[in-house]
């Protein structure tokens, strides 16, 4: 107990967590997961040695009942001894020193290769943009990248930006976060060598609903990346009359911040619906991206997410029953 | 030394009725009782700052749990983080120094009695003011009402457009005001040290305590400077159409992270210092040895305190500094390792080869080494940026903060009330109750923040009101909410002991320890003059000198 960093080297099993940094899954975040092994080795060893002494010194330096009553000897310093625990630190400090400046230069100073996949992530209270600008893609909440091969690196770059307050990019198992700071844009890089879901979330306090600014993040294999593209990247595919519910939808306020593409709503405040129903999961992630969940996000949000932005328009049950069904049509 | 037997106003058999004697607490401007006012401000603050962190681990302990609203959970650690530097933690290091350093270097009280009773006045106002904003941080367009903007409240939060009614105004007009007193009592803790020694007691003959209140009242002139202007900077942009932090108008909110952590970064050595001063007075006299390397300690001191100016931007490692500047801010933070690790190996070397009494207050002097160690290889974890770049604004910082702030510096203070209380009511602590606290605690600490570093690691941010299930953080967030349980308890000790020593205790007596420095030569309490006559030292350890004159210190310093 108490030395906190022991139990740390039995973390580093992806199965106890899908947001754990010692499971990494793309070079930023095992060139980080590499030095603090060893700065974890370094320190455990110090940790080991000044203990040992602690200890050493409490059991064997304790009064004795047998003690008379004389004071023990009076030593005043010894310089050796003072000179030896200065140098020696700052020798320890040297080695970790040059460990991270290596691995900060790595990160940081990384070349953008001409096939990297450019993304501007804006950071919104309480929700993520993504704009892909040479795609012609707009999404949120759930970020597509492709499947990086360490032979062939397909990495993606990402410019953070925020249209409000502070925000902070974090999917532990990708890379180290990087905040998103309104006038002050930022960049970040990740190449992950596998396919699946990644999470994350927002790690710099932005305002009441920080907590559910979650983030998805679905690596895909290549040819799976592209279709998604493709199909992003058409207007939404609306058939037929003009449908009740689009009536609703863009006679209420609900356009001042939605867009949908190839109609008349073209807000920038709130994500972008225009394939609404391809993601998995609305309110950035707080409940998944089903009926009723979608209908009880429109009749009042607070119910789902507290403080979130978007307001109750007070819509009856049947204008929420064909907005929703509206929604549901945004392929 | 035979301790004289001065009769001490106000204990008298005729009592001065209740009214009269608050007139006398309220209009003081005695350094000792100024000190308690302090420390008893402190302690009021200590247990409404533990409260708000019992709703936060209360709302934490289970996944999906509903037990505040988002709001009242963002003002929870807003306030707590507030109260418990600025109110807590401050007025004790604040309160110890005035009760302790005229008596420690000989002298009647501090060197400006009024700016004292000044800045303790301003302190406390201080806090009422942010607590007031419960009542009257409404405003006019029902915002809600503590501040919620964390306790380094960033930019852009704290503007207009996001903080709405008058909640960031309690907040930056509290930390302005009880600024200002902060400064006013580091003032005169340079001041009395500088000017009101003892004959004999020259520079390299004072007590180390007096030393480090020394670096730490610089420390606090220079740093709560910056804070002071920040805040006249931000009212600026709230009120007077100022763009210092406003974004929006082209203004920088990375200016006030610079801003807020060229303060906040040294802070933590203006608290970590007074717990170092306290630890380098116990630990010598329960291993009945003087301390290990004097002038070294010293050093190692200023040195910290130089090194503290300098490394402020480690909290920043993920705004996006260029690599140079994060490279230059590894080395700064890391170089600070060099003189820490000095004092933690002469605290060692003073144990080594004495006696070492497990009293209470050594004790607690012993988990502060063993807490402040870990501590600080911690660290040096995050001082390596890309490990940081996954650390910060996790649980794992929570964690190690908390165990500098509690695992060090709050064990040192409660060493400090154990050691220094009985010569404050004159009376003994309770030695079983004291280790009661001590185990208590000891066992609460541990649970909570020891298994607070895990959800970091499992990739948990700090300052969420909620979670969802399937993290892993469920179990590690149980463990720590119960190891609250055990430290209220140890609180509840604590408190219960202290009334013990005010009341029912034995009689201390002037010197209960057999220890070596001024303040143990004059009664316990000592009278309104402290010292009968200024004493004359010839050395660090005047008692020491005294009671073994036949090898007397200044024979080797």
């Amino acid at each position: 107990m108490g030395a906190s960093f022991i139990p740390v080297f039995l973390l580093a099993v992806p199965s106890l967590s899908p947001t754990n940094i010692f499971a990494p899954a793309s070079t930023p975040a095992q060139s980080i997961f590499d030095l603090s092994l060893f700065v974890l080795e370094v320190t455990a060893a110090v940790f080991v040695v000044v203990f040992t002494l602690l200890a050493y010194a409490v059991v064997k330096f304790r009064k004795r009942k047998t003690a008379d009553a004389r004071e023990p000897a009076q030593v005043y310093g010894s310089s050796q001894l003072e000179l030896a625990w200065t140098v020696v630190p700052v020798l320890i400090v040297v080695v970790l020193f040059l460990a991270a400046a290596r691995v900060i230069a790595s990160i940081q100073n990384a070349p953008k290769p001409d096939n990297a996949i450019e993304v501007t992530v804006i950071g919104h209270q309480f929700w993520w943009e993504f704009r892909y600008p040479s795609l012609k893609v707009v999404t949120a909440n759930e970020l597509h990248i492709p499947v990086s091969d360490p032979a062939h690196p397909t990495p993606t770059f990402l410019t953070l930006l925020s249209a409000d307050t502070d925000h902070s990019f974090w999917v532990p198992r990708l890379a180290g976060k990087t905040d998103l700071i309104p006038n002050h844009p930022n960049s970040t890089w990740v190449d992950p060598h596998e396919t699946g879901l990644f999470l994350g979330q927002c790690a710099q306090y932005c305002g009441t609903q920080h907590a559910l600014m979650l983030l998805r993040v679905y690596v895909q294999p290549r040819d799976d990346f592209d279709r998604w593209v493709r199909e992003q990247s058409l207007p939404a595919q609306i058939t037929g009359p003009i449908s009740e519910g689009e009536k609703i939808f863009e006679r209420t306020a609900c356009i001042n911040c939605h867009a949908v593409a190839g109609t008349a709503a073209n807000g920038r405040f709130g994500p972008d619906l225009t394939h609404l129903m391809s993601r998995d999961t609305i309110a950035s992630g707080a409940a998944s991206n089903t009926h009723a969940n979608l209908r009880r996000w429109i009749q009042n949000p607070n119910t789902i997410k507290p403080g979130s932005k978007m307001p109750a328009m007070g819509l009856s049950d049947p204008e929420l029953d064909a907005v929703t069904r509206y929604l549901e049509t945004l392929r | 030394m035979s301790t004289q037997s001065i009769s001490v106003p106000g204990t008298d058999a005729t009592r001065s009725p209740l009214v009269e004697q608050l007139h006398q607490w309220v209009t003081t401007v005695d350094h000792k009782r100024l000190g308690l006012l302090y420390i008893f401000y402190a302690l009021v603050f200590l247990v409404i700052g533990g409260v708000e962190a019992t709703i936060m681990r209360i709302q934490l302990i289970r996944p999906l749990n509903n037990f505040v609203s988002p709001q009242v959970f963002n003002r929870m650690f807003t306030m707590h983080g507030t109260t418990m530097i600025f109110f807590v933690a401050m007025p004790l290091v604040f309160g110890f120094a005035n009760y302790l350093l005229p008596l420690m270097i000989g002298a009647r009280d501090m060197a400006f009695p009024r700016l004292n009773a000044f800045s303790f006045w301003m302190t406390a106002f201080g806090g009422l003011l942010l607590y007031f904003s419960f009542i009257g941080g409404d405003g006019l367009y029902g915002a809600g009402n503590a501040p919620d903007v964390g306790w380094f409240a960033y930019a852009p939060l704290t503007s207009q457009t996001f903080s709405r009614g008058h909640s960031t105004d309690f907040w930056t007009l509290s930390l302005l005001v009880s600024g200002i007193g902060s400064m006013g009592t580091a003032t005169n803790i340079i001041a009395t040290i500088v000017c009101l020694r003892c004959k004999g007691m020259a520079l390299g003959k004072m007590p180390l305590f007096a030393w480090l209140n020394l670096t730490m009242g610089g420390l606090v002139i220079l740093v709560v400077s910056p804070l002071t202007a920040a805040q006249v900077m931000l009212l600026v942009d709230r009120y007077l159409g100022g763009h210092f932090f406003d974004t929006q108008a082209g203004g920088s909110a990375v200016l006030w992270m610079h801003f807020f952590w060229i303060f906040g970064h040294p802070e933590v050595y203006v608290l970590v210092i007074p717990a170092f001063s306290f630890v380098s007075e116990i630990v010598p006299v329960f291993s009945r040895k003087a301390i290990f390397g004097y002038p070294i300690m010293v050093a190692a001191t200023v040195g910290i305190g130089f090194i503290s100016m300098s490394v402020w931007a480690h909290h920043m490692f993920t705004v996006g500094m260029t690599s140079s500047g994060n490279t230059f801010f590894v080395l700064s933070t890391m170089a600070i390792a060099v003189p820490t690790g000095i004092k933690i190996f002469n605290w060692l070397a003073t144990m080594w080869g004495g006696q070492i009494h497990f009293r209470v207050p050594m004790l607690f002097c012993i988990a502060f080494l063993f807490q402040f160690l870990i501590a600080g290889l911690t660290g040096v974890m995050l001082a390596a940026a890309p490990f940081d770049w996954q650390l910060t604004a996790s649980y794992f910082v929570v964690a190690h903060f908390h165990y500098v702030i509690v695992g060090a510096i709050l064990f040192a203070l409660f060493a400090a009330f154990y050691y220094w209380f009985p010569k404050m009511s004159g009376r003994m602590y309770n030695e079983k109750l004291g280790q009661l606290h001590f185990w208590l605690f000891l066992i609460g600490f541990h649970l909570t923040f020891d298994f607070m570093h895990i959800p970091g690691i499992l990739g948990m941010p700090r300052r969420i009101y909620t979670y969802e299930p399937g993290r892993g953080w469920d179990i590690w967030n149980l463990i720590v909410t119960i190891g609250v349980v055990f430290q209220a308890a140890g609180v509840l000790a604590f408190v219960g002991n202290l009334l013990w020593c005010a009341f029912r205790g034995a009689i201390a007596g002037g010197d209960p320890w057999d220890a070596w420095t001024l303040e143990w030569s004059t009664s316990s309490p000592p009278p309104a003059y402290n010292f009968p006559r200024i004493p004359e030292v010839r050395s660090r350890r005047p008692l020491w000198d005294l009671k073994h004159p036949e090898d007397p210190d200044w024979h080797y310093e």
